[in-house]
């Protein structure tokens, strides 16, 4: 058993704060989170981690590793290089609340915003597989905020008064392309969530731990969407002929 | 347990704690993105060396007014917008060039520029981004002259025949239209755009169109740069050939 030092931000609040050196004893198949686990057990029964169910599902334990927004549970020590300290900081984009717990609640507000599932009326409840399979990827998403927290303009620009954020373009992808629902969000997407902030350089589809395929199969089509409506002016003609 | 300076990068460009060499991604899209543009740019000026025999320069094709009766210029510069346009607004160029020229950002969770006003592809120059679908109409146009030109390439003098030229040609063409039918916009016209495919007309076919669009979509950024390799060594095999610098190798 080898050992390997973390260096893990410690810090209350959004100001100031500092990154504290851990050794940490190297288990085989031991995950980051393990880490961060032993510390609490034995160095620092104080460290803020957010967790639940250290598997991958739940999308709590997100943080930077090494620089790179990830799961800390899905993060294998045995991946990394000991030769430096292994850096754990909190995700860059969200207010952080104590060491390596950040405050997410800007993205309840976004999802807010969203309308719900809307059903046409006397609807069929059968839904063909073909029409399923394209949507059912994007329920897989567990809400980690990696995808928020790594995009650009989150991260660098700020811009969360104006743009959902990669997250949120999964969730309406998943609405507006359901073969059942009738609502119509695109005036939303381009107006309140602010797709066209988005430069399609796939940071959120390279972070994603559930592997949805985000910029092209969400984003892109969106993107489309939003071009078929507001900016293509042939199809525009085409709709307004066919009284739509 | 020791304690350490804040170590939370500030933005600014190229801050990060990431370890790898991000960089190392961006130096073959500016070697051979930059360099494709600076060598399509004084080929389309050269106005020579773009024909041999049967074999026409792709950057020349369609060849308008090469006897220059009306257009004094390059007959390149009349229909380079075309293909450039179709690149330049890619969706997967985009990301490309956002990240290696732009550095906006120049690679994920990589420090980058902040402090101007960010619009994205909301504000001029970048929402014109959105008419990548007529680039697309466009280049489907390109695309049925670049194959008439194949055909033509197998023609020496009235007889069928093969030339090294002609398969380079017959490879680019092959490339440029998986490239062109792995097209995001082609994807969401041949069923994106539908919710529901079971319901629509025609929803079968339009779904396996769909699929088939989108396994080629998978592969849009490979297409996306071999397709650009080939139809620059294309048009460096004829003008090496045109200018005599080599012949032609005759194989049928």
């Amino acid at each position: 058993m080898s050992d390997a030092t973390l260096r893990v931000f410690r810090g209350v609040g959004t100001v100031g704060g500092q990154t504290v050196d851990y050794t940490v004893p190297v288990a085989p198949g031991m995950v980051v989170l393990d880490a961060l686990h032993y510390i609490q057990g034995h160095l620092a029964p104080d460290l803020a981690v957010r967790w639940n169910c250290k598997a991958g599902k739940c999308g709590s334990c997100s943080a930077e590793v090494n620089g790179r927004p990830r799961l800390t549970c899905k993060t294998r020590m045995d991946d990394l290089p000991k030769d430096q300290p292994i850096t754990v900081m909190p995700m860059k984009s969200f207010p952080r609340i104590k060491d390596l717990v950040t405050d997410v609640s800007w993205n309840y507000q976004v999802n807010k915003k969203i309308p719900a599932f809307h059903p046409h009326q006397n609807t069929d409840w059968k839904i063909s597989q073909i029409d399923v399979d394209r949507v059912q990827e994007f329920r897989k998403c567990i809400e980690c905020f990696l995808c928020q927290d790594v995009c650009h303009v989150i991260r660098e620009h700020d811009a969360k008064a104006k743009f959902g954020g990669p997250r949120f373009f999964v969730r309406v992808a998943g609405l507006e392309l359901h073969p059942l629902d009738a609502g119509n969000r695109v005036g939303l997407l381009k107006e309140e969530l602010g797709i066209g902030l988005c430069n399609i350089t796939k940071c959120c589809t390279e972070v994603c731990p559930e592997e949805i395929h985000i910029t092209d199969n969400a984003i892109i089509p969106l993107k489309e969407r939003v071009v078929d409506q507001f900016y293509d002016p042939l199809t525009m003609l085409f709709r307004k002929i066919r009284g739509q | 347990m020791a304690g350490s300076p804040t170590l939370l990068p500030e933005s600014r460009l190229g801050s990060t704690l990431r370890r790898d060499a991000w960089w190392v991604e961006l130096v073959p899209v500016i070697i051979l993105l930059g360099g494709f543009g600076l060598y399509a740019t004084l080929r389309a000026f050269e106005n020579k060396y773009f024909e041999w025999g049967p074999y026409l320069s792709p950057f020349y094709s369609p060849l308008i007014d090469p006897q220059h009766h009306w257009w004094k210029f390059s007959p390149a510069l009349l229909i380079l917008a075309g293909p450039l346009g179709f690149r330049a607004t890619c969706y997967y160029y985009r990301k490309a060039y956002y990240r290696a020229f732009f550095l906006d950002p120049p690679a994920c969770a990589v420090g980058e520029s902040s402090k101007r006003n960010y619009r994205g592809e909301t504000a001029f120059p970048f929402i014109l981004q959105n008419v990548h679908r007529y680039f697309f109409y466009l280049a489907l146009v390109f695309l049925g002259f670049l194959w008439y030109d194949v055909v033509l390439a197998y023609d020496f003098g009235g007889h069928f025949g093969v030339g090294f030229g002609t398969l380079v040609m017959s490879v680019n063409i092959v490339m440029l239209t998986l490239y062109t039918f792995s097209c995001h916009s082609l994807r969401h016209l041949a069923g994106g755009k539908l919710d529901c495919f079971s319901c629509a007309s025609f929803g079968k076919s339009r779904f396996a169109v769909w699929r088939g669009v989108s396994f080629l979509n998978d592969r849009h950024m490979l297409l996306a740069w071999t397709s650009l390799i080939t139809v620059g060594l294309t048009d460096f095999y004829i003008r090496l050939v045109a200018s005599g610098a080599i012949h032609d190798l005759r194989l049928m």
